[in-house]
């Protein structure tokens, strides 16, 4: 039972990772109707700001915080210099451009860095919370500072006209031009508010999967399925959906003998073909019918 | 003065196709223009020529600036509000937040709040609904959301396309009364595009008919309204 609760737990961690990573690729999603797959590499590269950072001299949350502003203000550059231009190409442009993005990214943060692992440290302390053997302090806090996160981030959209304004961009936005939104931009801050949600989804899981430029390749497929399990153009339903995959991709790795580490990430890909084929709109994404 | 609103040799295209050849008309602040016309005739896309959301050539200023060529948020930024054909809901966001965003460019905040209950006052069946989401509206309530999102604008300029269409004959009537009204109080100028050419002459002071993207009558809608052979022969009642 201790296993149970303990494989569970350490789901939930996981989880909490894949929720921010399946949010921020819902975010960008929501607007241009595509998967950014250089979401994780935008994260990693985000993650590597933060240790250059922190290796000189800055205090732990210091170097976070700047590193979300950062990353938000390099999101919102992304779009206005690469997608701006772009924006009524055909969607396999679209996908040509994230896959190069991916890759100059990875090799970017190779050279600047070199492409040899390095540890990461953690904010949190490493005894266990509370003398507790069910799960690591580090695990708590990744919990932790997503769900603080998800919190902020629903403040922002419930309740500020820039967030309603996002709102309303990503879905009606001929109307909400009629009602002066400035859609252009509002999708710009998408980008940027995706690129900082991927920051800190890095940073949390650095000390864990360690640094070095590929860390990001499998928590953004684990993203990907949380976001398709979730629902593409909910929110809520990516951010569900992350927990849901974390404890699922636990459990099977743990008491299934044959999936084990090895299959672990299969388990991923196999979610994200069944839900597309069983349910395309995801647990809490509405479904899109358009005239033709 | 200068009008509130004048077109001149406005023509409007959608991609190699002229919809608009040419046409000129003005609207007198404070009042209520019509312009009819037959399916196809560019009654809407008049309206979005307006709010720069067809490519255009010719003039079309506002309050003497010219405002053609400018983007659409940035006409919308200077008191113009479309209640655009199909209503444009925001079917996911409850009835408020999209009374909220008919607000959004606004900056007396403080005024807002008394402006909620002033548009409830005409739509009190919105306020009811307020934090339901506006897809579960009837078609009537959302062309009543529509005009009250354009409302929370304060604008000095409402273009409304085609307020009846897809309504029952009595809601028509109801949101006819209601436009008279806010009409009167509210001294907002209207440019209206309407399929049904007896209730919009009810309303209106002046009126254009159109024909393939030209303008081919105008005058005073109670002249026109009384012209047997213009009934006959254009309005089709």
């Amino acid at each position: 039972m201790d296993l149970f609760i303990q494989q569970v737990l350490a789901g939930l961690a996981n989880g909490a990772i894949y929720a921010g990573v399946a949010l921020a690729v819902v975010m960008i999603y929501q607007a241009i109707d595509h998967f950014n797959f250089a979401q994780g590499e935008m994260a990693m590269f985000s993650t590597y700001i933060a240790w250059a950072m922190l290796n000189g001299g800055l205090p732990y949350w210091l170097a976070f915080v700047a590193t979300v502003v950062v990353s938000f203000l390099g999101g919102l550059a992304l779009e206005r210099i690469v997608f701006k231009p772009i924006q009524n190409a055909p969607a396999l442009s679209h996908v040509i451009v994230f896959i190069g993005l991916l890759a100059i990214f990875n090799s970017m943060a190779g050279f600047i860095w070199e492409f040899t692992i390095k540890p990461f440290p953690s904010p949190f302390p490493s005894a266990p919370l509370f003398g507790n053997t069910l799960i690591g302090t580090h695990q708590v806090g990744m919990i932790g500072v997503t769900l603080i996160m998800l919190a902020l981030i629903w403040v922002f959209f419930r309740y500020t006209d820039t967030g309603l304004a996002m709102r309303a961009a990503a879905a009606n936005p001929d109307s909400a031009r009629l009602v002066g939104v400035r859609v252009g931009w509002m999708l710009a801050l998408g980008w940027g508010l995706a690129a900082a949600i991927g920051a800190v989804a890095g940073m949390l899981i650095a000390p864990v999967v360690f640094l070095e430029p590929n860390m990001m390749a499998g928590i953004l497929l684990y993203g990907f399925a949380g976001a398709i399990v979730g629902g593409a153009n909910s929110p809520a339903g990516a951010v569900l959906g992350g927990f849901l995959v974390g404890v699922i991709e636990n459990l099977l790795g743990t008491f299934v003998p044959w999936i084990g580490n090895e299959l672990k990430l299969s388990v991923a890909l196999v979610l994200i073909i069944v839900v597309l084929v069983v349910r395309p709109s995801g647990l809490m994404g509405q479904r899109v019918v358009s005239r033709v | 003065m200068a009008a509130l609103l004048e077109v001149a040799g406005l023509e409007a295209f959608y991609g190699q196709t002229q919809a608009l050849h040419g046409i000129a008309f003005a609207l007198e602040e404070g009042s209520l223009t019509t312009i009819l016309g037959a399916n196809g005739a560019g009654k809407t896309t008049t309206l979005r020529a307006i709010c720069g959301m067809v490519r255009v050539r010719g003039e079309v200023r506002l309050l003497g600036e010219r405002i053609d060529g400018r983007a659409t948020e940035d006409v919308v930024r200077r008191g113009i509000a479309h209640v655009p054909e199909g209503r444009g809901t925001f079917v996911r966001l409850q009835v408020e937040e999209n009374l909220r965003l008919g607000a959004l460019t606004r900056r007396d905040r403080a005024r807002i709040a008394e402006d909620f209950e002033r548009v409830y006052h005409y739509f009190p069946r919105l306020k009811e609904r307020r934090h339901q989401q506006a897809g579960t509206l009837s078609g009537g309530e959302q062309q009543m959301l529509a005009v009250a999102r354009a409302l929370m604008m304060r604008p000095r300029l409402m273009l409304l396309d085609e307020p009846s269409f897809g309504l029952a004959p009595l809601l028509t009537q109801e949101l006819f009364g209601i436009l008279a009204r806010i009409k009167q109080d509210e001294k907002v100028s209207m440019l209206l595009v309407e399929q049904n050419a007896a209730l919009a002459l009810g309303l209106a002071d002046h009126a254009y008919l159109l024909e393939t993207g030209r303008v081919v009558m105008s005058g005073l809608a109670a002249d026109i309204r009384e012209d047997e052979n213009v009934r006959k022969s254009y309005l089709g009642y």
